[in-house]
């Protein structure tokens, strides 16, 4: 048996303070296995973005424990956390992110730089990681010059290029029309097939449902229900959207 | 397609043999040569995104080290002119009335005071010279004050230097003196053979220097010591200073001191005292000093407060990608190397063009009064001024930095 790549266990967050003060999780257990594409899915203000991120070792939760890669990350530092972020988990943001004044091959490497790898193979890896997306004619163009399916993929390359055993994506295909977003999650799904990388997917949108292997629920602050899909399942809806 | 199966590992890079370490610190000093690292380029590039703002920082930073080049190089030139005198004599030690504050101080020593230094054994000559002030008077009746130093042509004492016309034996001619070409102007002169009066005796020109200029308008008229007594009515057993000369190998320290024993009313200084003391007069005494240096700590602070700004602004302006830069791991180090490499393109960009601009400055007063000097160590210690005045200003981006939150990644 695998061991999940995270673990949240009766995770807990406020936030604010005083009378704005409120409980945007209460009591949330999740794991994301290795291999998996989960797609966590809820109604805006259910509490997606704020677990996304206690996962994602940006915000700290108020009661609870989470591991990444095994690790717990309690009372670590923010120095510690960012150290977990940078080695294990990539991200994609819904509006992608990118630097401006930065091509899209020193986007991707910016990842690797963050990290103190500086070797010249890194400009090899950002520029092999923008051909995996699809973008290896792009590897000079400036987030200006690309599309938003484009810059999202450059998001995607800059996500992988470091190996990250946990990929998370925010609203990856909420700025992107029907085409683009279908194949942002065709790129999403191949990198979940990897046995030691989990991916999920905060998202609203059913029509990347039949990318999942596993959809998670929440909805005010709690997880509501969990539904795994069967390989037949899954093949059956993917056949449906044309993959 | 298997973006699992094309991700790119790096563990074949390790497996190959290395380079020595002399080959690889080579071939990455090359590399970063032609290609800066990314951390120097992002800096660079969101330095240079905002060419308006970039050019504010510039511009900043150039006012303000161009205002503190100006003030420092006053200062240097100020503390070297009034100086000038005691350091172009010839002496070990200078014997001066009591109480002297400087140079242009023209108090009367008695020949007893002389005799008194003379009696000590390694004492091998007393010179005496005269400063005074005295009017200058041209033929068509014009007058200037003047400054006459006296000394004997025959001895080592104080003699113009620089001279581009005459020599100093022409000082032994009677009536002779020795004026600098840029004071001709003040003192209606055309050069050599010029006449002119002093106390209603004649003065001629017999020799003529460059570049003896006094940072007052006042300009030195040089001539033997008794033609300088006549000038300014001193009488014959008086003189301004007394220039020592001690025995070869006698230490000049042990000779000042018992000097200082023998002496009435009269101090023994060694050069360097008394050009501190006259320096110190003329740039703390007077307040002269204070002027300069606050000029150069008013450029000092807009120049910071510029920098600041505008580091401040640029931070603000690119808070999204430092957030970025945090959510996908980045320490906060990086970030802040960032910004202090910003601080620090700012620093070596604004200097150079404020280097420029000095250079001009100390071209074009070169011939003035008071010309601005630059030095090798002005121009290390204003780098390194730029550098710090940059970095400090970086501070107040970092501390808006270091309050990011990197979750607001999630909100824009």
């Amino acid at each position: 048996m695998t061991r999940p790549v995270i673990e949240a266990a009766e995770v807990v967050k406020f936030l604010g303070e005083g009378p704005g003060k409120v409980q945007a999780l209460k009591g949330v257990s999740l794991s994301l296995e290795p291999g998996e594409l989960t797609l966590l899915m809820g109604p805006s203000g259910s509490g997606k973005t704020t677990l996304l991120s206690i996962l994602g070792c940006i915000l700290t939760p108020s009661e609870g424990a989470v591991r990444v890669c095994g690790q717990s990350t309690a009372g670590l530092r923010a120095e510690d956390l960012a150290k977990l972020r940078r080695e294990r988990i990539g991200f994609i943001f819904q509006s992608y992110h990118l630097f401006p004044t930065l091509t899209a091959v020193d986007n991707v490497r910016l990842a690797l730089d963050v990290r103190g790898d500086r070797a010249p193979f890194a400009a090899t890896r950002a520029a092999t990681a923008l051909a995996n997306v699809g973008l290896a004619h792009r590897i000079n163009a400036f987030p200006t010059q690309l599309s938003g399916g484009e810059q999202q993929r450059v998001a995607i390359a800059r996500a992988i290029v470091g190996d990250a055993a946990i990929i998370l994506a925010d609203e990856p295909t909420a700025s992107l029309d029907g085409e683009n977003g279908h194949s942002i999650m065709t790129f999403l799904a191949e990198i979940a097939k990897s046995s030691e990388r989990g991916v999920l997917v905060v998202t609203h949108d059913p029509r990347i449902l039949p990318f999942a292997n596993r959809v998670v629920r929440i909805e005010d602050g709690k997880i509501i229900g969990e539904e795994r899909l069967a390989r037949e399942t899954k093949t059956k809806r993917m056949a449906s959207v044309g993959l | 397609m298997s973006i699992v199966k094309l991700a790119v590992h790096t563990t074949f890079d390790e497996r190959l043999p290395g380079p020595s370490p002399v080959r690889r610190a080579v071939e990455t000093l090359f590399r970063d040569a032609i290609h800066p690292p990314l951390i120097v380029k992002l800096a660079a590039q969101n330095l240079f995104h905002d060419r308006l703002r970039f050019i504010a920082t510039i511009i900043g930073i150039v006012f303000s080290i161009v205002l503190v080049t100006v003030q420092m190089g006053l200062f240097v030139s100020f503390g070297r002119m009034v100086t000038t005198m005691i350091e172009h004599a010839s002496a070990d030690l200078w014997i001066v009335p009591q109480g002297t504050k400087n140079f242009e101080d023209p108090s009367l020593l008695d020949d007893v005071e002389r005799f008194r230094a003379l009696s000590i054994k390694e004492v091998t000559d007393a010179v005496p010279i005269l400063v005074s002030f005295a009017q200058w008077r041209t033929p068509d009746g014009g007058a200037t004050p003047i400054f006459v130093v006296g000394s004997d042509p025959k001895l080592p004492g104080l003699h113009p230097w620089n001279l581009i016309a005459g020599s100093i034996d022409d000082l032994s001619v009677p009536d002779a003196v020795a004026v600098d070409e840029s004071y001709f102007g003040q003192l209606e002169s055309k050069g050599l053979g010029d006449v002119a009066e002093i106390r209603t005796q004649k003065a001629q020109v017999r020799a003529v220097t460059k570049g003896i200029r006094s940072f007052t308008v006042t300009p030195f008229v040089f001539t033997s010591l008794d033609r300088a007594r006549a000038y300014t009515g001193t009488p014959p057993n008086k003189a301004t200073y007394l220039l020592i000369h001690v025995a070869p190998g006698a230490d000049v320290e042990s000779v000042r001191d018992r000097l200082r024993k023998t002496l009435t009313k009269a101090e023994a200084l060694t050069p360097a005292e008394f050009s501190n003391r006259s320096r110190s007069f003329w740039l703390f005494g007077t307040g002269a000093g204070f002027a300069l240096f606050g000029g150069a700590l008013l450029g000092i602070i807009v120049g910071t407060v510029i920098v600041a700004q505008t580091l401040y602004s640029s931070t603000k302006d690119h808070l999204n990608e430092f957030a970025t830069l945090r959510a996908i791991g980045s320490s906060g180090r990086y970030i802040y190397t960032v910004i202090i490499i910003q601080a620090l393109l700012s620093a070596v960009i604004g200097f150079l063009v404020a280097a420029g601009i000095g250079f001009v400055v100390v071209a074009a007063t070169a011939q003035s009064a008071l010309p601005v000097v630059m030095t090798p160590t002005l121009m290390a210690s204003l780098f390194v001024l730029t550098v710090v005045m940059c970095i400090v200003s970086a501070i107040s981006a970092i501390m808006q930095v270091m309050r990011l939150d990197p979750a607001t990644v999630f909100t824009r």
